[in-house]
């Protein structure tokens, strides 16, 4: 009997013990501090500047959005999963009009509901200028993501209809971006404050979202803490606290990591790496929805114009030695989307490392080293999303000189690059550039492929630098657009990236794999293949 | 005095004007776009516009100076494109910091500067003046960011004494002066008196010995006049022209230093005036700008005034 009571009383233990052991789902487990990359807070009114990184600190832990990204896997491509939403689908009737059925018992952090009277408000705070909590701040920050939306509507009290300009079946991606602040928080502000403008800069001080976090202090240009939200809908966080910290110079984050001051730094210098892995960081990565290219100018005169120059360039490239130049943080592309990626499709042109089929195709449109192929390439030193752009293009120089192709840069600070990337490579801005380099993020494929290869968006409407105009492009962005069974749209946008990669649309040179470096002491932290975190995962041991 | 007084203050309103003026100007003329400081890059052409509208970004210069100016006049310096808040409040918060890190550096850089410089001059070409030139030279040639690196590195990351970021683990809004404050100023303050170390040092220098060689010294001396007696007249004769250098060199600390503020993350008017730029936040710039510009001329103010009064000489029509 004794025995029995003592082996039932160590299996209660050692149960007891495993439990305690496994990542908890509502245990506070610490602060963790976050380096950030950016000079100043992202702003926190719920449609965060500052680009992804502003999302990915003060937008999803704040806040959730109808859609949302799955963060919680790091082995594919994060997919749309139901945020606020709990399932959508499009009026057959009418094809601009969408259906969306809402998560029911869900709270803002200041208490209130969220509900469609919340949705309708959230989408006139950017869209409906006679809205008295219109704000123009948030406007470009939004609207940009969502370019088709015009305008929302209760059906009941958790159901709301949302309106687009014309048919467009990107819009469950594109709501990943509008974030839920909370009307009555707002409206209590609003009565105090003396204007709309006023009563939104008091909320940035004091938001309320849905988030699984709520911000408990703000210190402008310096920190933002947040605690766990312990009334929030889903899985509840880790960590107890968070504590943001802007420090944009690289040396001064790793400074901070290594002597203590933060448990995590975004985007470490890569020869700071070694240093930070000898003294026991983890140094996370993982592929992102992201590319580094050149995007070809295709106006009268351009070498570019002819396909087998631009294959030859992807061909050309010698990504692995490139991978080495940045101590292994990129990924070699093969197109946009790798080739695991449902948009990925089935290009007849492989892009990959083959010199002699470049010399081929070079040697094939008239060029050699006996008529080399010059090139000018508009570059920054810097900038969001561009790596390291100096070491890289240059780089890339040295490497293609071998086969005949001299390439000359025009170097323009980023701010200066992206002007220029909306004029166009007609533009006097170009300054004869027959290339240019912005990388770019491609989990929404109109901001990945549409927006530089249909030919409605040309300059000024959008990115299409190159002024690419092929019909086929045209057509198939149309399909994409207007295929509304998620496999239908799998199809379309796989057809339209074949036929990008087969075009050689970009020359296609590196996915950043987005390095962070952090204590040994953070657990539990997934890095997806995606721009943004979950920080519901990680906590301090 | 109280004339030259006003006349002086009147004088800050033209230069006021011209910084206000050429600021603008040149953030115009520079490549770029203020309106990339609201919309993301690859916003669309028409929502760039829209936004641009709405800031009234699309106006002649000449009518975005003119009401630029008009609110300045009315106390009013605007609201940054990118973050919505007052310039004032940003800037009224990084004025406080580099106020704090621009005293405790010139404390310690015109401390250093006067004594090294006192030492030198009086035993002039002896091995300590050798020490003191070679210090003041090392001063003002090392880049201050580059020391900034370099102490992060020894003192943060291998011995782990001092902080390597920020204003206090609770940022600048939780200042008090305790030790866990105080030692995020330490390695900044340092790095930012260097420059005004040597300069001090090799001022003080050639003051203190040019004063030596005067013959009044020597009469001093024949008078009977103690080591003590003596160096106070000297100390007396040197400080009005040492006075104008450190006044000088407390307007440019005071100015913030972006790459030492940037090095540190140390949140005063260098590094919101670094964000500013790369941003094209162009009302923080040009309110950064005046202000700062009028701290200066306070400041040179101050400094006639003080070298009036102790220097009576030096009249003031």
């Amino acid at each position: 009997m004794n025995l029995r009571r003592l082996l039932l009383s160590a299996c209660l233990g050692l149960l007891s013990t495993l439990a305690t052991g496994l990542p908890g789902p509502a245990q506070a487990q610490g602060t963790i501090r976050i380096g950030m990359t950016a000079g100043d807070i992202p702003l926190t009114h719920g449609q965060p500047d500052q680009g992804f990184e502003g999302n990915r600190f003060t937008g999803i832990p704040l806040y959730d959005s109808l859609t949302m990204w799955d963060l919680s896997r790091a082995d594919r491509p994060s997919t749309l999963i139901p945020g606020l939403a709990t399932e959508w689908r499009n009026d057959p009737n009418d094809r601009t009009r969408w259906i969306f059925t809402l998560r029911r018992g869900v709270k803002f952090h200041d208490g209130s509901d969220f509900n469609a009277d919340a949705v309708v408000w959230n989408v006139r705070k950017v869209l409906d200028r006679e809205a008295p909590h219109y704000d123009p701040r948030q406007v470009g920050l939004t609207i940009s993501r969502m370019p088709t939306l015009r305008r929302a509507e209760k059906i009941d009290e958790y159901t709301v209809a949302l309106y687009t300009s014309e048919p467009d079946s990107l819009l469950p991606i594109n709501l990943t971006n509008l974030f839920m602040a909370s009307p009555a928080h707002w409206e209590r502000l609003r009565a105090s404050a003396p204007n709309a403008e006023a009563a939104w800069n008091a909320f940035a001080a004091n938001p309320s979202g849905t988030g699984p976090f709520r911000l408990t202090r703000f210190v402008p240009r310096e920190r933002v803490e947040m605690v766990r939200n312990e009334n929030y809908w889903g899985e509840k966080a880790r960590a107890e606290r968070i504590v943001l910290l802007p420090i944009p110079e690289p040396n001064a984050r790793t400074a901070a990591l290594l002597s203590g001051q933060v448990d995590w730094i975004e985007a470490p210098a890569p020869d700071a790496i070694p240093q930070l892995r000898a003294r026991g960081m983890q140094i996370t990565s993982n592929l992102q929805p992201h590319v580094w290219p050149w995007q070809p100018c295709f106006a009268e005169g351009s070498p570019l114009r002819d396909v087998r120059v631009r294959r030859a360039l992807n061909l050309a490239i010698d990504r692995e030695a490139l991978k080495q130049l940045l101590g292994g943080f990129m990924v070699a592309p093969v197109g946009t989307y790798p080739a695991d990626h449902p948009w990925y499709g089935n290009p007849s042109f492989r892009i990959r490392t083959d010199k002699e089929e470049a010399r081929r195709l070079l040697a094939e449109a008239g060029y050699g080293p006996q008529r080399p192929l010059n090139l000018r390439v508009q570059i920054s030193t810097s900038g969001s999303g561009q790596m390291q752009p100096l070491a890289m293009n240059e780089f890339l120089q040295q490497d293609l000189r071998p086969l005949g192709v001299n390439v000359e840069f025009d170097v323009v600070e980023w701010n200066t690059l992206v002007v220029n990337w909306r004029q166009g490579c007609t533009h006097a801005s170009a300054r004869g550039s027959n290339m240019i380099n912005v990388s770019f993020a491609a989990m929404d494929p109109f901001f990945g492929m549409i927006r530089f290869w249909d030919s409605h968006m040309a300059p000024p409407v959008s990115n299409n630098w190159g002024f690419f105009n092929d019909p086929r492009f045209d057509e198939m962005s149309r399909a994409v657009r207007n295929a509304f069974d998620p496999r239908e749209l799998d199809a379309a946008l796989a057809r339209l990236h074949a036929a990008g990669v087969d075009e050689a649309l970009f020359v296609w040179i590196a996915h950043d794999v987005a390095p962070r470096a952090m204590s040994p002491r953070i657990r539990g932290y997934v890095q997806p293949q995606s721009w943004f975190v979950d920080l519901r995962y990680p906590y301090i041991q | 005095m109280i004339r030259y007084l006003i006349r002086r203050i009147l004088y800050a309103v033209p230069i006021a004007l011209a910084v206000g003026f050429v600021c603008f100007m040149l953030v115009q003329i520079a490549p770029g776009d203020p309106i990339n400081a609201i919309v993301p890059p690859d916003a669309p052409g028409d929502v760039v516009e829209q936004v641009r509208r709405e800031y009234g970004l699309d106006k002649p210069l000449p009518v975005q100076f003119g009401i630029w100016l008009m609110k300045v006049a009315q106390g009013d310096l605007g609201r940054s494109l990118a973050t919505g808040r007052t310039v004032w409040s940003d800037l009224s918060t990084a004025i406080g910091n580099t106020l704090l890190l621009a005293a405790v550096a010139a404390l310690l850089g015109f401390a250093l500067g006067c004594i090294l410089g006192g030492l030198a001059g009086t035993f002039r070409g002896s091995l300590l003046d050798r020490v003191a030139v070679g210090t003041a030279v090392a001063g003002v040639s090392v880049p201050h960011y580059w020391l900034g690196m370099v102490l992060v590195v020894i003192f943060s990351v291998q011995l782990n004494w001092l902080p390597a970021m920020g204003a206090g683990p609770g940022g600048s809004a939780d200042w008090s002066w305790d030790w866990e404050q105080v030692k995020h100023l330490i390695l900044p303050a340092v790095t930012l008196s260097v420059i005004p170390m040597g300069i001090v040092t090799r001022t003080v220098r050639g003051i203190v010995a040019e004063i030596m060689n005067q013959e009044f010294v020597v009469a001093l001396r024949g008078k009977g006049l103690t080591r003590r007696g003596v160096f106070l007249h000297v100390v007396k004769n040197a400080a009005p022209n040492a006075l104008a250098v450190m006044g000088l060199q407390l307007g440019y600390l005071m100015g913030g230093s972006i790459l030492v503020e940037t090095v540190f993350s140390w949140p005063g008017t260098g590094l919101l005036l670094n964000n500013a730029i790369f941003q094209r936040d162009l009302p923080v710039l040009q309110g950064t700008i005046l202000v700062l510009a009028m701290f200066f001329v306070a400041l040179n103010l101050v400094v006639d005034l003080m070298q009036t009064a102790l220097d009576p000489r030096i009249r003031r029509a």
